[in-house]
């Protein structure tokens, strides 16, 4: 009850944004809002792994793009062609496909969005299974460097397959119908609505993360980040956590992709670059790694700064520089300067109060 | 039945015989120390015990049950708990926090059950907490349960220490060096706590370089010298064995 | 024998054999330069530096720039020598503050030095392609080696390159200011006892890794070009060479590359091009799993510094 209690002024927010740019005639500031609020999922989920578990992940725009581009694909790709093979028909007839017609008229059978989604998260966990319980016995550069490479391994695969569209991506990604009346797609009329879903996902994310967090769960994650030895002296199956960690981020990620994608209408191979990969651990670094609220503030304000092309070419020079000065400055984050500051004036008191609450 | 057997345990690192051929057992309800001069291979055979390295030969069975290959969670699983030398304290919690950490392996909730509260995790949650103040209490530590626990002195730490331990319910308590860094009051007051822990019916296994602390509140002693048993009788007579005495003191 | 059946397995050719075993070679040497530069400054600072690379880029992005000013030799010359400042600026700007940092703390920002350092490299020279001209001749000048054609281009990167390991090697053992840096690199407290400017030598530590980038950036641009990005691609494949020879020996770096290089070579014969990368990544993540020690280190040695 208290973690619903404690996203409520953001959703104040929210709404209040949605009311101001309605009222000023500024509604495009919505769509960049939409989609920062996709990356910002990425970037929560992101954070409790970096700042909770304590284990770098360089690669994670990867897991966007798995979510991403898996079901751009299977919402794209036309099956027609197979239309009378026994797999078809068998998951045509448990309602798992959707049929349209593309640019030309002609018609198209494709995967419905909803089992497409449903799919590409799966995936993404069971690649962060299968990558997770090697790359996680590592430490320090060797696992940067891991991840490094899985986050390179998928933009490669991206680039290089046709079934992905190669350096074009994949395109006319149909809308997301979520329940009757309720879409993720990038059409104008549906903006506000957009707007909301996004929103209302990464509040629910947020409110199930800091439930996590202050759980015994998320103690035992805290345990192992201060002292893996001790951890594991309490009966803390350090390498199980870690990895259970790892998928959950990557889920989040992917997750994030899908809906991203589809209010996009496509997906391109930058979604799976390095830069990419190390934005997202910038901006966690900067919000303060073990800050869940600074993660998810740095996430919108970064995005939509970026998004709106407030830092024009100099974009990616910017994130750098962001990242040097944060790093020399401020290690444990932008927001832990002010708050630690803040609060010893106001009330005299030790650090643990505001940990307690993050 | 012993509670924990350790029969001809012996550790190799290399050209180096740390540990060799060491055979013991430790009772319900005592408390037994392991001593000897530094290097002799104390802290290697704890390690040993709690799983954080596995023995070259040799085996350690803990409730009639045999420890071969078991990680250091796992063992912690069985009723097995310990301490650290230089104090491992979480960094970033709270002391109650710290503790809290402590109940893991008598709770249950997980990642699901966590992120969505689930009804029933509401109760665990309230007891891990209850306990954990209750341990703190116990400890004569509960007004520093909401101070960070690395800005705590260092007995308090050791305090927060044990009660992290005993948040386990453990059987046995393996205590490494538990008087390292403490000036005299300190080590008295880790005694009596000690023996206070024992009341409740802990056993505890420690290894220490303090006489005074090991020859107050112990039932029996071990002594290793360069990795071997070289005694193992009550405080009276080993104070009096001469092979101790000389490996302290030199010859006369 | 097994180049013979190599040969027959493949029906390469020996004129082709030649042709992949000198590109191997050539990109070889390349790859273990950076991953010697890496050494040097890990050795001296227990930091992994992962803008490496773009010493490289900047070797060579600078010498075709001068070099509409001056003769080659020199607009090298001044080219190594300006990425030599610019290794010591960055030691001092970014590095020297920090009191013993955390592992990730440093990752994160020579992360961010790389990226500084290519978006200034993109606001200075663009996203074009350039290179220098051919040090002898031009592209289709070839010497025969063995019955293939070779490009001299080719020489003088092996050459240049064992030049510097031999000269690293000369410096590190004779010259006092060397064995100051060993020292450095075994035991940084008992060196400061010593009376050695500890801060110093780690500066020169990033401006000796920038001088060896920068000078294989110029040799090579003839024949790999020279762009503003080139630089992440070369520092992954430098780290990955840099593990698998074991992390701080220079020795084991030299073989690494060679054998990096050549695997990637002739895995053309074998893998579409799109995923030439791609080995070079798989090998990083399998001697990880595997053997983080490295082929030839000693699983002491690859006790890193905890996260």
């Amino acid at each position: 009850m208290k973690k619903l209690l404690s996203v409520l002024p953001l959703l104040a927010v929210v709404i209040g944004i949605h009311l101001l740019t309605s009222a000023t005639d500024t509604m495009y500031y919505l769509t960049q809002m939409t989609m920062s609020a996709y990356y910002s999922l990425l970037i929560i989920g992101l954070c409790v792994l970096m700042g909770y578990a304590g284990q770098i992940s360089l690669g994670h725009a990867g897991f966007f793009a798995i979510g991403g581009y898996l079901s751009a694909a299977l919402t794209t790709h036309s099956l027609i062609a197979y239309k009378d093979t026994a797999l078809v028909t068998f998951l045509d007839s448990m309602g798992m496909l959707m049929s349209g017609h593309d640019l030309y008229g002609e018609a198209l059978l494709v995967v419905s969005p909803w089992v497409a989604c449903i799919v590409a998260v799966c995936t993404a966990a069971g690649i962060a299974v299968i990558i997770g319980i090697p790359v996680l016995k590592l430490k320090g550069h060797y696992l940067a460097m891991a991840t490094l490479g899985f986050g390179i391994i998928i933009y490669r695969v991206a680039l290089a397959l046709e079934y992905f569209g190669e350096a074009d991506g994949i395109s006319e990604v149909p809308a997301f119908v979520l329940l009757p009346g309720l879409s993720v797609s990038g059409d104008f009329s549906n903006r506000v609505q957009n707007y909301y879903i996004a929103w209302g996902l990464l509040l629910i994310g947020m409110v199930l993360l800091l439930n996590l967090i202050d759980s015994r769960v998320g103690r035992a994650l805290r345990g192992i980040h201060g002292s893996d030895e001790a951890a594991d002296a309490m009966g803390v199956n350090t390498s199980r956590f870690k990895l259970q960690t790892f998928v959950l981020s990557a889920v989040f990620a992917a997750i994030a992709g899908v809906f991203l994608t589809h209010y996009n209408g496509g997906i391109g191979p930058s979604e799976a670059g390095v830069m990419k990969s190390v934005r997202y651990v910038a901006i966690v670094a900067v919000g303060g790694m073990a800050h869940l609220w600074g993660a998810l503030l740095m996430g919108i304000v970064l995005n939509f700064l970026s998004l709106r092309g407030v830092f024009g070419s100099y974009d990616d020079a910017v994130f750098g520089l962001i990242l040097i000065v944060i790093m020399l400055f401020a290690p444990n984050g932008i927001l832990s300067l002010n708050i630690r500051y803040r609060l010893k004036q106001l009330l005299g008191r030790g650090k643990s109060d505001k940990e307690g609450e993050a | 039945m012993a509670i924990l057997e350790i029969n001809q345990l012996s550790k190799r690192f290399g050209g180096l015989l740390a540990v060799n051929d060491v055979s013991f057992q430790v009772e319900p309800g005592q408390i037994k120390a392991v001593i000897g001069p530094n290097g002799a291979g104390k802290t290697t055979l704890f390690n040993m015990i709690s799983g954080t390295f596995p023995a070259t030969s040799g085996s350690v069975t803990f409730q009639g049950q045999a420890l071969k290959k078991k990680k250091p969670f796992q063992v912690a699983t069985l009723g097995m708990a310990r301490t650290f030398q230089n104090i491992k304290m979480f960094s970033g919690m709270t002391a109650l926090e710290n503790v809290m950490v402590g109940r893991h392996v008598q709770s249950n909730a997980g990642f699901l059950s966590s992120m969505f509260r689930m009804p029933w995790t509401w109760k665990e949650e309230r007891d891990i907490r209850d306990k954990s103040l209750e341990l703190l209490a116990l400890l004569e530590i509960e007004e520093y349960a909401h101070t960070d626990a690395s800005s705590l002195a260092f007995g308090q730490q050791r305090a927060v220490e044990l009660a992290r331990a005993l948040a386990l319910e453990p059987s046995l308590l393996l205590l490494d060096e538990p008087a390292a860094g403490l000036n005299i009051y300190e080590t008295a007051e880790v005694g009596r706590l000690i023996t206070k822990i024992r009341e409740l019916g802990v056993t505890v296994l420690l290894v220490e370089h303090d006489m005074s602390l090991v020859m107050d509140i112990s039932d029996e002693i071990v002594v290793l010298c360069f990795g071997e048993k070289i005694a193992e009788d009550i405080p009276k007579n080993i104070q009096q064995d001469p092979e101790v005495i000389k490996i302290y003191l030199g010859e006369e | 024998m097994l180049c013979l059946g190599l040969l027959t397995r493949c029906q390469m050719t020996t004129e082709l054999f030649i042709q992949y075993l000198m590109a191997g070679i050539t990109y070889g040497s390349i790859y273990a330069i950076v991953a010697i530069g890496f050494n040097i400054i890990y050795n001296t600072t227990g930091i992994i530096n992962f803008a490496q690379g773009e010493f490289v880029m900047f070797g060579g992005m600078i010498a075709i720039s001068l070099l509409q000013f001056m003769p080659m030799p020199v607009a090298i010359a001044l080219a190594v020598a300006i990425t030599m400042v610019i290794g010591a600026l960055i030691e001092i700007c970014f590095i020297r503050w920090l009191k013993s940092p955390s592992v990730l703390r440093m990752i994160i920002i020579t992360i961010g030095i790389s990226i500084l350092s290519r978006e200034v490299g993109v606001h200075i020279w663009g996203e074009s392609i350039r290179s220098l001209p051919y040090f002898v001749g031009n592209e289709i000048t070839s010497i025969p080696i063995f019955g293939a054609r070779i490009s001299p281009q080719v020489l003088w990167v092996v050459a240049a390159s064992g030049l510097m390991v031999i000269a690293l090697g000369i410096f590190f053992k004779t010259t006092s200011v060397g064995r100051e840096m060993r020292a450095c690199a075994s035991n940084r407290k008992a060196a400061t006892l010593c009376g050695i400017n500890t801060q110093n030598m780690v500066t020169l530590s990033f401006v000796l890794s920038a001088g060896i980038g920068a000078f294989a950036g110029c040799v090579m641009s003839p024949i790999t070009y020279s762009q503003y990005d080139m630089g992440t691609g070369l520092a992954i494949k430098g780290f990955t060479v840099a593990i698998l020879g074991g992390l701080g020996s220079s020795g084991g770096a030299v073989a690494a590359g060679l054998l990096l290089g050549i695997i990637e070579a002739f895995s053309v014969s074998v893998v579409p091009l799109a995923f030439q990368d791609a080995i070079s990544i798989s090998i990083l993540l399998i001697i990880l799993f595997v053997r983080p020690q490295g082929l030839f280190g000693s699983k002491e040695a690859a006790g890193l510094s905890e996260f």
